[in-house]
């Protein structure tokens, strides 16, 4: 090739120089901050339905009643090139003011609350209550034969936490989805 | 001044503000009182289509011939499910439009009221955006927002959903100047490292090529005259997707004529062997790429779109710059200029004697005939016949659109109105006569396929009422002539449903509608009748019975590369030079 492309990272070249055919899913964590007005949440799950991307969790609550705005955090997988579509398309949305891709833009802490029922009787019971000292649960609810335990963490901790609980008689589980901020100032 | 007046008041002293003079749509229970207020005033026209898919055509070829967004009014329920299609092609075109639709009285809504659709529901994905106004305080911001919306950034068609109560019921008018648009501006000016980096580019390049697009026409008529002197300054050639025709004069000296899959041989052999494409609001369609991985595989590409989403999302591109196209090419100009000019012009000179060779290659050549009209002879004669005038075209979809995009010459944007991105069938009449609406004087042709045209033919109505001339150019095949055409390349001559069968006698329909028609089927009586159709006072009807089983050429069937191009057996063979691709 005749042209000699000075080579560099994207972020400090103006050349966008990522392997275009890099086949890897990656999981990304993005903060989109929206108008809070009718129909916003029904235009971002309809453009992830309609251009077929993936949700793997969405949650979304008013953060700035005075201003309007709401948070959604969506963690999604795809290629790195549909990871970049799915941040323009977002951004394409009149209603959307900013996207974070809090996976690529820096350090970053994730938490998810979730609420897990475990039936059991005897041994079972026990060694339920013993793993959920060690996971810091709190037992919310219990009865003779059943505990709630309240678990807040990483996504990784829960399903860790549900792994474990699944052969000692989990029977529900309730999940918020992830809430992530980046770290720092 | 208190400025109190009914939600359907405001509605009309909103377009007023806007700069709105004409209104296409149909009325119905939900939108009465804005009718009544349409009734009371002389500012704005409305002209009554004959179904609301017919609005929104009009409207786009209003908006796409002068640059103005369209307005379009259509009631609730099956008004608006009806105006869908024609807001789905004004998405993918970036076609700016505004479409008001009634709905029922709030109370009502949510109960299956009569006439009740959810219509920002079901408009959603084919909108920029869209607004359910339930509070008359809000209708007038609404509306201006509609407006920036509409015309901003990347153009696009927006709805806004009006309850029926919203329109009695009084509230404080708002002007355009009261309304805060800055929550919506997108970015316009690009990166200038990033422009410069470009103009680097440019001064090495050996073998460039500029890829333009409707972007181009998008950005106003600034862009097209800057982009025609950056590229005669430059003697870089260039080439355009169907939606971009116009933006470079047809007759300009470094025109390669349109690309794609029914584009010219040497425009997409120069794709394919570039070393450095610069595309120009051009969104790599798969109509132009052909087999993606395939696609320019030694090129260094730059994209100059205003919408990110645009940018690396079919083609990987080394070199993206978001911004307006005409703010950027100017920055690229002045750049350009001031590093003294210059450009590989040795190499340049060299690619431009391979893409001559390309050219001999003749790719349009087809074997006229005295006895029956070819398609092709027949817009060359259009062409030969219309060219010095005051000239607009609109097309339907099919043979027809792309025989049109190759043998019509457009030496200005905004000039040429076809539904590129949706492929519409139905849209170029109701298309002509929007543009006719907007150019009275004009002469507006429709070159129409025999199929295509039946499917908003009710419009002609609409043309006759309000007096629009527009000349209906109908190539008339009898078949579904593209659908023929892949059947016999593609699916084994298997001819599935692709007759048109018991077609109207278009001359009698003329007459039934009120206007005039005629029939030519003899090539010798060819401009005679092309000659009446321009030079009768009123809408025409020419139905043009051409050669049925035609194919258009050259073709790169879909999922193939540009170099796998099928040519017309007419078509030089070529030999020598493609080692280069
Ligand atoms: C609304 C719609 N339905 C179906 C198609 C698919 N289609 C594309 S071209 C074509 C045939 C068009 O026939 P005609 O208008 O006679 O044009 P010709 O190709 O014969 O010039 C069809 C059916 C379409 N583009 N739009
Ligand atoms: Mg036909």
């Amino acid at each position: 090739m005749v042209l000699n492309i000075k080579q560099g990272s994207t972020s400090h070249s103006a050349y966008d120089l990522r392997d275009p055919n890099a086949q890897i899913e990656e999981r990304h964590t993005l903060a989109v901050l929206v108008e809070n007005e009718p129909g916003v949440l029904a235009r971002v799950i309809g453009l992830f339905s309609g251009r077929g991307y993936n949700i793997d969790s969405l949650t979304v609550a008013e953060t700035d009643h005075e201003g309007h705005r709401s948070r959604i955090t969506i963690v999604t997988r795809g290629t790195p090139s549909v990871i970049v579509q799915i941040k323009a398309q977002l951004g394409r949305i009149v209603p959307v003011h900013e996207v974070h891709d809090l996976t690529t833009d820096g350090p970053s802490i994730e938490r998810e609350l979730g609420l897990f029922k475990v039936v059991g009787t005897g041994d079972h019971r026990v060694e339920a209550l013993r793993i959920a000292e060690i996971f810091r649960a709190n037992v919310i609810d219990s009865t003779l034969t059943s505990f709630v335990f309240e678990i807040n963490g990483s996504p990784e901790k829960l399903d860790a936490f549900a792994d474990l609980m699944r052969p000692l008689g989990l029977s529900d589980q309730a999940r918020t989805g992830v809430a992530a901020l980046a770290r720092g100032a | 001044m208190s400025r109190k007046m009914t939600g359907a008041r405001m509605i009309v002293e909103a377009l007023r503000d806007q700069g709105v003079d004409t209104v296409f749509g149909y009325p119905g229970g939900a939108v009465l009182p804005i009718y009544d207020e349409l009734f009371q005033q002389n500012d704005i026209q409305h002209i009554l289509v004959r179904h609301e898919q017919g609005a929104v055509h009009m409207a786009e070829g209003y908006a796409r011939s002068t640059g103005k967004p369209g307005v379009v009014l259509v009631t609730s329920g099956p008004g608006a499910t009806n105006a869908v299609t024609g807001m789905t092609d004004a998405l993918l075109d970036s076609i700016p439009l505004v479409v008001l639709s009634g709905q029922v009285p709030t109370f009502l809504v949510g109960t299956d009221g009569f006439q009740e659709a959810d219509t920002v529901g079901i408009t959603r994905p084919c909108t920029k955006h869209n607004w359910l106004v339930k509070d008359t305080e809000k209708l007038a911001a609404t509306i201006h927002q509609a407006f920036n919306v509409a015309t901003s950034g990347r153009p696009g068609p927006v709805l806004i959903d009006i309850p029926k109560d919203v329109q009695f019921a009084e509230a404080e008018y708002v002007g355009p100047k009261q309304v805060d648009t800055s929550n919506y501006q997108p970015r316009r000016k690009g990166d200038i490292e990033s422009i410069t980096r470009l103009v680097e580019l440019m001064e090495q390049a050996e073998r460039p090529i500029f890829y333009t697009g409707g972007g181009v026409i998008n950005s106003g008529p600034g862009a097209s005259q800057l982009l025609r002197e950056l590229v005669d300054a430059t003697g870089f050639p260039i080439t355009s997707t169907l939606m971009g025709l116009g933006a470079y004069p047809a007759s300009g000296k470094n025109w390669l004529g349109m690309l794609g899959m029914h584009g010219m041989y040497e425009a997409n052999l120069a794709m394919h062997g570039c070393d450095l494409m610069i595309a120009v609001g051009a969104r790599f369609d798969d109509r132009i790429t052909g087999r993606v991985a395939d696609f320019s595989p030694g090129s260094v590409k730059a994209q100059i779109d205003i919408d990110p989403s645009s940018i690396n999302k079919i083609v990987h591109v080394e070199l993206p710059i978001q911004g307006d196209v005409g703010h950027v090419l100017e920055d690229m100009l002045k750049i350009w200029k001031s590093r003294g000019r210059k450009t590989n012009s040795e190499a340049v000179r060299k690619w431009w004697t391979q893409i001559e060779q390309w050219r001999e290659v003749k790719c349009l050549a087809y074997t006229n005939s005295d006895s029956v009209i070819k398609p092709q002879h027949a817009l060359e004669r259009l062409e030969a016949l219309t060219k010095d005038r005051d000239r607009y075209i609109a097309t339907e979809v099919g043979q027809h659109q792309m025989w049109a995009a190759q043998f019509l010459q457009f030496d200005e944007p905004n000039r040429w109105m076809t539904s590129g991105g949706l492929g519409t069938m139905g849209y170029g009449l109701p298309a002509s006569v929007g543009v006719q609406v907007a150019h009275p004087d004009a002469l507006v042709i429709n070159v129409a396929g025999d199929a295509s045209w039946l499917m908003n033919m009710q419009e002609m109505g609409t043309a006759v009422q309000f007096r629009a001339p527009v000349k209906q150019f109908i190539l008339n095949n009898e078949r579904l002539g593209m659908v023929r055409q892949w059947q016999q390349l593609l699916h084994g001559e298997r001819y599935s449903q692709s007759w048109s069968d018991s077609l109207p006698d278009f001359v009698k329909l003329a007459e039934a509608f009120g206007c005039k028609g005629r029939q030519v089927s003899d090539p010798a009586e060819l401009d005679d009748a092309i000659r009446e159709m321009i030079e009768y006072d009123g809408p025409f009807i020419l139905d043009v019975l051409v050669e049925k089983h035609e194919n258009c050429f050259p073709m790169i069937p879909s999922g193939k590369p540009h170099n796998e191009m099928l040519l017309s057996p007419e078509a030089e063979a070529f030999s020598g030079g493609a080692a280069l691709v």
